[in-house]
């Protein structure tokens, strides 16, 4: 693979705080096309904070973020918006729309001000609805979808954003098992294709399937990061999240035994 | 075990993502015969809507001009309105009905505007323009200038004084320590409503006999006394241009504060601009008819149900459809038990009110 030598996404001594709690307090990363960094830790350590922090969402009390070299507090917010795509945590629908028009929603920042979608959005819009199994219900109320239906609407309007860093905060909840392997292979094809993914999953055994790079924060301020191998060992691990585990390879897989 | 169909297996089916742009690259699996149906479809018939709402209200403003205890026939209706002077009928037609079907209109697209603006904006659809008690502070100032006896003018003046003020004191109050979250917006707005509606049935406990008829008429809505519709009119121009530019980002806005400001939408300036804006639009129907209540929480609602729910043609299609509606409501209010004139106010919730529970059950949700 052919990594050109500007990376995608820098972090310089980031310190990041909610309230009183730190996050993480000197977290240094780098992420070029084609890699995959996934955020684990804890319930309330502070993955999806960090991952707004990433992306531009809100502020660092320390250190700098940089996309593709440039500080993200310089980058104008529809010009971040074509180049980083955010796929926040579900959240609730109050108006009713179709399934086609809310994958459109992920045109927006490539519309000018007057501009109408045109035939080419609505291709691309389709094009994200098939790669999450969408397409033959376009023109259904997304106020009648299920848990996962939703979630995976949400992943094709982050897709048809088409943006060069991809932010995925807890990508497969609500999803079943094909949907799961479906979305995480399709993110390792966008990243193949030199798209940057950062995502903050549960699984430890996909984590290790899937990432390239790991943070691991455990909730108290301390946090380990650093190459997938390096991070996912069972004492680690076993110590962020306050429960034994053992790891095995299996048939070449990392996997995680929970005791 | 479902039938699937098999999303991505390897990167050949997915739509790459090029650096730049993505223009031309077809890579995927798509050709333009298996575009989906219904798209370019819905924006044309939901400007066939835009079409029709226009051409409906022309319709119920003629019909406005027409209606009354004296009698006028189309001929007549058309030589005022082509500039014909003489004539009891004409002085009528001119000075009565043209500036009370204006104002019905103003109102009612001012309110019907103003009430999908503060949907969007509170992230709730049984939003409505009076929820964030703007109407409270107009019905205060405008009760107040009753009870001592000031003049119409002055009745204005104070309800618009009023409205302005209840809108600082919540706008004030709820950004508190910066932060601004649309429940505290709601709240604030809720409480000064109902700390409004306190001093409002003070008054009317404390207001003599006559008073209290012109009170309750401005209370429930009242068109009759709006003989300069025209300031008015030129806001609600002013509304539906300003909105026109931001209505996409509006749609976004509609779908999650997070998601919004992800794909590069400046929700700060954009809530506080909506929220100026629908406060402005609401002191000025307030101002001009009193509390017509129901165009602003309907109105939208039945277009959504029409159009959908995007805000480029909502916005517009809303203002036209609140402007008739209530053009309708009110010559239906002045002709229906003759000699006797309805307050407007009483004929939209009555015409509301079932309307609007039937949507209820039929939308559950």
């Amino acid at each position: 693979m052919s990594v050109t030598a500007q990376p995608l996404l820098e972090a310089d001594s980031l310190a990041v705080q909610i309230g009183e709690r730190w996050i993480c307090c000197d977290l240094s990363l780098r992420l070029m096309p084609g890699e995959r960094l996934v955020l684990l830790g804890p319930n309330g350590a502070g993955k999806t904070t960090l991952l707004h922090t990433l992306a531009g969402l809100r502020e660092a009390q320390r250190g700098e973020v940089r996309l593709q070299g440039r500080p993200l507090a310089d980058w104008p917010g529809r010009e971040l918006a074509q180049v980083r795509g955010v796929q926040p945590q579900s959240q609730p629908d109050w108006f009713a729309a179709t399934v086609m028009e809310t994958a459109l929603v992920g045109r927006h920042p490539h519309l000018g001000r007057w501009a109408w979608e045109s035939g080419d959005d609505v291709r691309i819009a389709h094009e994200s609805l098939i790669c999450m199994g969408l397409d033959h219900m376009g023109t259904r109320n997304i106020l009648t979808l299920s848990g996962g239906e939703r979630q995976r609407l949400a992943i094709a309007s982050l897709l048809a954003q088409q943006p060069a860093l991809y932010l995925l905060d807890e990508p497969l909840s609500h999803l079943d098992l094909h949907y799961q392997m479906a979305v995480l292979a399709h993110f390792s094809a966008l990243a193949r294709a030199g798209a940057g993914v950062v995502m903050v999953l549960h699984d430890l055994n996909l984590a290790a399937r899937f990432a390239d790079h790991v943070v691991l924060l455990d909730g108290s301020g301390r946090m380990v990061s650093g190459t997938a191998d390096a991070v996912l060992q069972a004492d680690v691990l076993s110590a962020a999240f306050g429960h034994p585990l053992r790891r095995h390879v299996i048939e070449g897989q990392v996997a995680f035994l929970i005791e | 075990m479902r039938a699937r169909t098999l999303p991505m297996s390897s990167g050949t089916a997915t739509p790459p993502r090029a650096a730049a742009s993505f223009s031309g690259d077809t890579r995927g699996t798509v050709s333009a015969g298996a575009l989906p149906p219904g798209m370019f479809f819905a924006r044309r018939s939901a400007f066939l809507t835009l079409a029709g709402l226009l051409l409906g209200s022309v319709g119920a403003f003629l019909l406005a001009l027409r209606a009354g205890s004296l009698d006028a026939g189309w001929g007549d209706v058309f030589a005022v309105l082509g500039g014909q002077v003489d004539g009891t009928l004409a002085v009528v037609i001119r000075e009565l009905r043209l500036p009370r079907a204006v104002a019905a209109f103003t109102s009612g697209a001012l309110l019907a505007l103003a009430g999908a603006l503060m949907q969007v904006l509170l992230r709730n659809p049984l939003a409505d323009p009076y929820v964030l008690g703007i109407s409270g502070g107009a019905a205060v100032g405008a009760l107040s200038a009753i009870l001592l006896g000031a003049a119409t003018w002055l009745v204005d003046g104070a309800a618009f004084a009023g409205a302005a003020l209840a809108m600082l004191v919540v706008f004030g109050l709820s950004r508190g320590d910066g932060s601004w979250t649309q429940s505290r917006l709601l709240l604030t707005g809720v409480i000064v409503a109902a700390g409004c509606g306190a001093v409002v049935v003070f008054m009317l406990v404390m207001a003599t006999d006559t008073r209290v008829q012109s009170m309750l008429f401005w209370l429930t809505g009242d068109v009759s006394g709006a003989s300069r519709p025209w300031p008015a009119l030129a806001v609600l121009v002013v509304g539906v241009l300003a909105t026109l530019p931001f209505a996409r980002d509006l749609n976004v806005l509609a779908r999650g504060e997070l998601g919004a400001r992800a794909l590069g939408v400046r929700t700060r300036r954009l809530r506080l601009l909506v929220y100026l804006l629908a406060s402005l639009l609401t002191a000025t129907a307030v101002t001009l008819v009193g509390l017509v209540g129901f165009v602003g929480l309907i109105v939208p609602h039945l277009v959504r149900l029409a159009t959908g729910n995007d805000q480029r043609i909502l916005l517009p299609a809303a203002a036209l459809a609140g402007g008739g509606l209530l053009m309708l409501a009110d010559t239906a209010a002045r002709t229906l038990v003759a000699p006797i004139q309805l307050p407007v106010g009483v004929l939209t919730a009555m015409i509301g009110v079932p309307v609007f529970l039937f949507l209820l059950v039929r939308h559950p949700r």
